[in-house]
């Protein structure tokens, strides 16, 4: 299986999908001392929606900018609808019918709905006006397509995260694309969300699109997916129907080596009480939060996106103030004005926007890793760089990280290796209390093993942890209790003893009454 | 098949010594000795030591200030009023000598008005959120304005012989006072950005004034400061200045904030923040001082610097990006 690099497959189940409607080959791309991508075949096939997996640096994002014309391959070729093209600007790939959603998609917060949708390429009217009654309707309708109620003149600035990709999505349908490229689409989206993008990729495919979808989550490729191809290090290792591989197998080929627990919550011992919050009430962000948190307790938070659980986080980090509620550590009662005095308390917070709250590029991963304690590498006010090397050493290998050198910018790591050091970051502050806010979103399986199994490794020591996911396999396997909330209030507490997908999904949605 | 193991990284790829030699810094050594080299051929004037003193004055003010604009630049922000305050406080320090004020008071009004200034300044930017290019052009106005108000066209004349030292005095042979203060400053200012806990936090806030926050740092109170010790070195410099010059007028260091912000610049701070290292602007100050200068000794006009100036300017802030494009292209 290791060796089937040829992804080309005899028999298929749609019969639209006979023949590929696009078609690399021995496609190769290198960057200064790096291979990032080697010989590497897809076929796209109308009807159809291909994943395309592998772990972050396995050569994904390289292979999306060459098939929207923004890098050009050194060698190999790409054949469309028989046709052998070249695009050499992004342009080019757009008007090949070539589009792609992206994981975070750029729009303009100040322009409409109608106008981020049609911009460079708004319907005409005479003297090459816009016209702006057609694109109106025009915008109308792809709206209705991909399932928004949105107006199409109202401001982007206004929307949600889920209604802007939604916007985003109606953007990429707007150029009559064959081929459909979806970069990570569910990332940022809630559960009923995500179903209605769903439902969108299925009235695609019947329109006859041919689908690129990359995701890092399983239960998804294996739900929408039909046919799949893998990269590993810049190379295609793997391609065939999904109805004819496993997860088991998808991993393996992934990582070269199988994984057999992605979630290794192990027992630990669960002791006394170390962090009480009640009565925390923010004016418009949450209200009435209540819970405690015991030593060696992993505390999941689960909810929908927008129910106030990165707010409330954020919050009991110092970085917004709560109305009312108090916040007992050890019993004590602590008001916390500031991160500098969370910090100070022994409570971190691992913030869910790695590159804009998270890790400080353009800074040297060494100087990443002791920004917080440089109380304890400093004497007087004066480094000692030598200390802090020893200091960003000792917690990077436990986190198994990955790095040329540690006075590297964190900007040329992975985003798990960059998790890796923002997580590093916080344990050397040497903290009681440890938020990890989706810690593990958008980075690679290996990488989330790391990180998983290292939480349990901080639990059986006696760190306390807050969890905030969104992903559920995440929630069960390694939360200890998990809270639920919606719309800013604690809606359900579970045990982790026979807790189901099924109960989370609806506590968050609000489809049952929830007794807790 | 990929190793899995984890491999022990080492600290840095290559030695300091080597990362040193292929700094920015290093460049501008090469160009102070360049122009150096054809100043000493151009003019026979050029290589004597009071010319060479006489030089130092063409920068040691404006660099002063540029010590703590590089501090500034670097955390993301930056202050335009810096010749308006010297324009204040020389004018404020002119006010109170007509009421009897003797050095000491000149030296203490002149220091104090550039730290109120700066405080000014930081309490716009940091207390209302404001964008500092904004404010600092609306106090460049303000400071100068009321600089002409006081003086209207008059100058204040007539300081104390012994105020004349900071500006004229000699400490020992050609060394003056303002080029062992500038370098001392420089010191302090090195020290402070690249040796202290201080200095990390405003790389942290120019590289990412979020990530910092989040990291624990009270980055509208480091930002207060660098606003506080730029007002600082602005009324520093105006002590300087006035005493060399021996009079005020409203009119006083017209234009310096430019002639500041390109010397930052040049040395090879990031007019984005984030990046840039004190030695490098020292460098840069002894560039511009040892062109001005030749250009005066070839009787250059002064507006032909003042183009100079506005094309090193633009030069130096297109370079690194021209660079990095080229480099990007070239990997295509």
């Amino acid at each position: 299986m290791l060796n089937s690099a040829s992804p080309a497959i005899a028999q298929h189940a749609s019969p639209s999908a006979t023949q590929p409607l696009l078609t690399l080959d021995g496609v190769s791309k290198s960057f200064p001392g790096v291979r990032a991508l080697s010989e590497v075949a897809l076929d796209l096939y109308p009807g159809t929606v291909t994943a395309l997996v592998g772990e972050n640096g396995a050569g994904k994002s390289t292979l999306v900018k060459i098939l929207t014309g923004i890098y050009q391959p050194d060698e190999g070729t790409i054949t469309l609808a028989g046709e052998p093209v070249s695009f050499s600007t992004a342009y080019d790939a757009a008007r090949a019918g070539i589009t792609a959603i992206h994981q975070e998609t750029v729009l303009f917060d100040e322009l409409s709905v109608a106008e981020n949708i049609y911009l460079g390429h708004a319907p005409r009217g005479p003297f090459g006006l816009i016209d702006w009654k057609r694109m109106n309707k025009d915008a109308a309708a792809l709206l209705r397509r991909v399932g928004a109620d949105i107006d199409p003149e109202a401001r982007l600035r206004g929307l949600g995260i889920a209604s802007k990709h939604l916007v985003a999505i109606a953007r990429a349908l707007s150029v009559e694309a064959r081929i459909v490229i979806m970069d990570e689409p569910t990332a940022a989206l809630s559960h009923k969300e995500i179903n209605e993008l769903y439902e969108l990729v299925e009235r695609l495919k019947a329109e006859g699109k041919a689908i690129l979808f990359i995701s890092h989550k399983f239960d998804e490729i294996f739900r929408i997916a039909d046919r799949y191809t893998v990269f590993r290090d810049g190379e295609c290792v793997g391609a065939g129907l999904i109805a004819d591989t496993s997860h088991d197998e998808l991993v393996h080929l992934m990582v070269g080596r199988s994984v057999d627990k992605i979630f290794p919550k192990t027992e630990a011992e669960i002791g006394e009480k170390v962090f009480t919050v009640s009565g925390y009430s923010h004016p418009t962000e949450f209200a009435d939060i209540g819970f405690e948190l015991r030593r060696g307790e992993i505390l999941g938070f689960y909810g929908l996106v927008g129910a106030g659980r990165s707010e409330l986080m954020q919050a009991l980090f110092g970085i917004t103030r709560p109305s009312r509620g108090a916040v007992r550590i050890d019993g004590e009662v602590a008001v916390i004005r500031s991160p500098a005095e969370a910090i100070r308390r022994g409570i971190v917070y691992v913030p869910e926007e790695r590159g804009s709250q998270g890790a400080i590029a353009g800074l040297p991963i060494f100087q990443n890793v002791t920004l917080p304690s440089l109380g304890k590498t400093t004497r007087a006010g004066f480094l000692k760089l030598a200390e802090e090397f020893r200091l960003a050493r000792e917690y990077t290998s436990r986190l198994e990280l990955r790095a040329a050198a540690l006075d590297r910018d964190i900007a040329t790591l992975s985003g798990g290796n960059q998790q890796k050091v923002v997580i590093a970051k916080w344990l050397a502050t040497k903290p009681k209390v440890i938020i990890l806010d989706e810690p593990t979103k958008g980075i690679d399986i290996g990488s989330k093993a790391a990180v998983h199994e290292f939480m349990s490794e901080l639990a059986s020591e006696g760190l306390s942890i807050i969890m905030v996911s969104s992903e559920i396999p995440e929630v069960l396997g390694m939360a200890d209790r998990v809270i639920v909330m919606r719309e800013g209030r604690i809606v359900g507490e579970f045990a982790r003893e026979g807790l189901d997908a099924e109960t989370l999904v609806r506590a968050a949605a609000g489809i049952d009454k929830v007794q807790s | 098949m990929s190793d899995t193991t984890a491999r022990a990284i080492p600290d840095r790829l290559e030695s300091r010594w080597t990362t040193w030699l292929k700094s920015w810094e290093m460049l501008l050594v090469g160009v102070v000795v360049f122009v150096f080299a054809v100043n000493a051929y151009a003019s026979p004037y050029f290589l004597n030591a009071w010319n060479l003193s006489d030089a130092t004055f063409n920068f040691t003010e404006k660099a002063m200030i540029a010590m703590a604009m590089a501090l500034l630049i670097i955390a993301g922000e930056i202050d335009l009023s810096v010749a308006a305050i010297i324009a204040l406080a020389s004018t404020l320090m002119g006010l109170a000598l007509q009421y009897g004020a003797g050095t000491p008071e000149l030296v203490m009004i002149g220091l104090g008005v550039g730290l109120l200034c700066g405080a000014f300044n930081g309490l716009l930017v940091t207390g209302l959120g404001l964008p500092s290019i904004v404010v600092t052009i609306g106090t460049m106005s303000l400071f100068r304005g009321i600089a002409y108000i006081i003086l209207g066209d008059k100058a204040f004349t007539g300081y104390p012989v012994d105020f004349a030292f900071f500006g004229q005095g000699y400490v020992w042979w050609v060394i003056s006072f303002e080029l062992v203060l500038f370098l001392f400053i420089a010191l302090i200012f090195g020290v402070l950005l690249h040796a202290t806990y201080f200095g990390r936090m405003v790389y942290a806030i120019g590289n990412n004034a979020t990530g910092a926050l989040f990291s624990g740092i009270r980055v509208a109170r480091v930002k207060f400061i660098l606003f506080l010790l730029t007002g600082l070195m602005s009324g520093v410099a105006a002590v300087c200045l006035t005493s060399r010059l021996g009079s005020t007028r409203p009119s006083i260091a017209f234009a310096w904030e430019l002639e500041v912000v390109t010397m930052v610049v040049l040395g090879g701070v990031s007019i984005l923040g984030g990046s840039g290292s004190i030695p490098g602007v020292v460098l840069a100050a002894l560039i511009m001082g040892l062109v001005t200068f030749g250009f005066g000794l070839a009787n250059v006009p002064g507006i032909v610097m003042s183009i100079f100036i506005g094309m090193l300017l633009i030069g130096v802030i297109a370079a690194p990006i021209v660079w990095r494009r080229l480099r990007g292209e070239s990997a295509n």
